[in-house]
């Protein structure tokens, strides 16, 4: 372990730690970014472990892509301290740029160059060559390899997400950004990629990466659900879950959208949302869903179904967005 | 729920050699939400246009809203509402102006669309909203805003093309609620999405893959069928050879 982390230090060229904590590649503390009268990130605190993958979950407008723009050095902050790879963000950002690989949210290869030309600009731009570290894409690049000859923009969603990963490992960073490279690409292509990013483990890529599907949290080792410019939990997965406070049951019936007015006009009921084929419902007590479906029936829905289930991470949002409202 | 608005039988559409849709099959219900999923490339939106009266078959029967998608294209134009996630209404418009302009595109009168105007905007608590430009809404607002204009008209059937992708879990929720309550109202809404989570709130969903539809059930007894936990792994296990 002491040698491992060695190693990891000298590759950083930082000097060598003596205890055993975890380096960080991304320490942001107080980021703070508005523009205009919008502010779009609002004291973001957050690190990053190296290795580690570490999603920023969010809707559209969250700041997400604020955010990465500025671990990236594209965009400076109004205030806070933005450390990634051990250097700033602000003053280092000309060294920083070549350790890092990032995928912004729009398709921004060259288009008219073909998959094979694209691959091999981005390797020459960064003083490499595509031989060189062929082994790091050489799994997500064998998806789109025969396709080599085609123009980048005449290829599919899912090939596209490829063709760009592939480019932005292509100098071997030590950290990759990818700003929502889910979003748009339908669910076979996007379990194939998380895929590709579970294998990049091995050779200390650290990543983070942003999206707005939800169940794709699980996907990383840790998440940042974030809102508003603002982060409203980080955890594991399984933590955010387990930080729901209430029971939650699931309510079914043919005739849901009688259902939901009927849960809702229920004082005993704290909060009811759809989800997918049932109504995610929170009691005021805990111990009345035989009482609620009781109500259900008196109120002519006789084919309710109750069943407590386990929060998934979308509950959890809800409940901290809630949280944020009140607040 | 017992009506027919949509019927489709052996609908094949050919773009030369390419058969983009092989031998479609379905009905859907008056006020049923029908989903309508498939990969990338698998033809969804070749049936969507020959659906909306944009596009003719090649060959097959195609009944729209009561009308047949070969000699009455224009007639299913004027029964059905389409909305899509990036573009729906005109950024550099008011809302007011959005309304009126998707009013007269429907053939509605005057009197109708400005009846229809004040119920909206009071029904959506935007009235002091009417006239700022859509460019400033925030995107849940639009969202539902787009909705409200692409069943302005009443038609029979409402095209959803990835509703709620990218907005957040509580707007999202009080979007599904609206198409609830649209749907309760009679109005078939038929969501073309491959954002799998969108399924799970459909009534029935199709899934096709490569020019077939290869499944088609309430969502359900697919993941019973699939012995899945999800749609999206019912989807994964049909599309992933």
């Amino acid at each position: 372990m002491a040698l491992l982390n060695r190693g990891c230090r000298e590759r950083l060229f930082l000097p060598p730690v003596k205890n055993n904590h975890m380096i960080k590649v991304i320490e942001s503390s107080g980021i703070a970014k508005s523009f205009g009268s919008t502010m779009a990130l609002d004291d973001i605190s957050f690190f990053v472990n190296e290795s580690e993958i570490f999603g920023f979950i969010g809707p559209d407008g969250a700041g997400k892509t604020t955010l990465f723009r500025i671990i990236t050095t594209l965009l400076l902050p109004d205030k806070g301290n933005m450390k990634v790879l051990g250097m700033d963000a602000t003053s280092d950002y000309k060294q920083l740029r070549k350790n890092i690989g990032y995928m912004p949210g729009r398709f921004s290869l060259y288009q008219d160059l073909s998959v094979e030309e694209n691959l091999n600009f981005y390797a020459t731009v960064f003083g490499t060559t595509v031989e060189e570290n062929y082994e790091l894409i050489a799994n997500i690049y064998s998806h789109i390899e025969p396709f080599k000859k085609r123009l980048a923009g005449k290829l599919s969603g899912g090939m596209k997400q490829k063709l760009a990963l592939s480019c932005a490992l292509i100098h071997k960073p030590r950290l990759l950004v990818l700003d929502e490279p889910t979003t748009g690409v339908d669910a076979v292509s996007r379990s194939e990629f998380w895929d590709m990013l579970s294998k990049l483990r091995q050779y200390n890529i650290s990543i983070i990466v942003s999206t707005p599907y939800m169940d794709e949290a699980i996907r990383c080792d840790r998440v940042a659900l974030i809102q508003n410019g603002k982060i409203l939990s980080i955890d594991t997965p399984q933590k955010i879950r387990a930080g729901f406070s209430r029971k939650l049951f699931t309510v079914k019936s043919v005739e849901k959208y009688k259902l939901i007015k009927t849960l809702r006009k229920n004082p005993e009921v704290l909060t009811s949302y759809p989800f997918g084929d049932s109504i995610h419902v929170t009691l005021f007590n805990d111990s009345s869903d035989n009482s609620l479906f009781e109500y259900l029936v008196r109120e002519g829905i006789n084919d309710a179904v109750i069943q407590e289930t386990e929060a998934g991470i979308e509950d959890r949002f809800l409940e901290l967005m809630e949280k944020g409202v009140t607040a | 729920m017992n009506e027919k608005v949509i019927y489709v039988k052996n609908l094949v559409k050919k773009f030369g050699n390419f058969t983009a849709n092989d031998n479609l099959s379905f009905e859907v219900f008056e006020g049923e939400i029908f989903g309508f999923l498939g990969a990338n490339g698998a033809g969804k939106t070749t049936a969507l246009r020959i659906l909306s009266g944009l596009s003719k078959p090649t060959s097959g029967e195609v009944n729209v809203a009561g009308y047949d998608a070969y000699k009455q294209a224009e007639m299913i134009k004027r029964n059905i509402g389409y909305m899509c996630q990036k573009f729906s209404l005109y950024e550099d418009l008011t809302v007011k102006e959005n309304i009126i302009l998707y009013g007269g595109i429907y053939g509605m009168s005057k009197s109708l669309i400005r009846e229809r105007l004040t119920n909206l905007l009071e029904k959506l608590h935007f009235q002091k909203d009417e006239n700022r430009m859509i460019s400033d809404l925030p995107l849940g607002l639009r969202q539902k805003l787009a909705f409200s204009v692409a069943v302005l008209h009443e038609p029979k059937i409402v095209f959803l093309d990835e509703p709620t992708g990218g907005v957040d879990p509580i707007t999202r929720r009080q979007f599904w609620e609206t198409i609830y309550e649209t749907a309760s109202r009679g109005i078939t809404v038929f969501v073309t999405t491959h954002y799998m989570d969108e399924a799970e709130y459909c009534d029935r969903i199709s899934i096709m893959n490569e020019g077939k539809i290869v499944a088609l059930d309430t969502p359900e007894k697919l993941k019973k069928q699939y012995d899945a936990a999800s749609v999206e792994e019912v989807f994964i296990k049909i599309a992933r050879p």
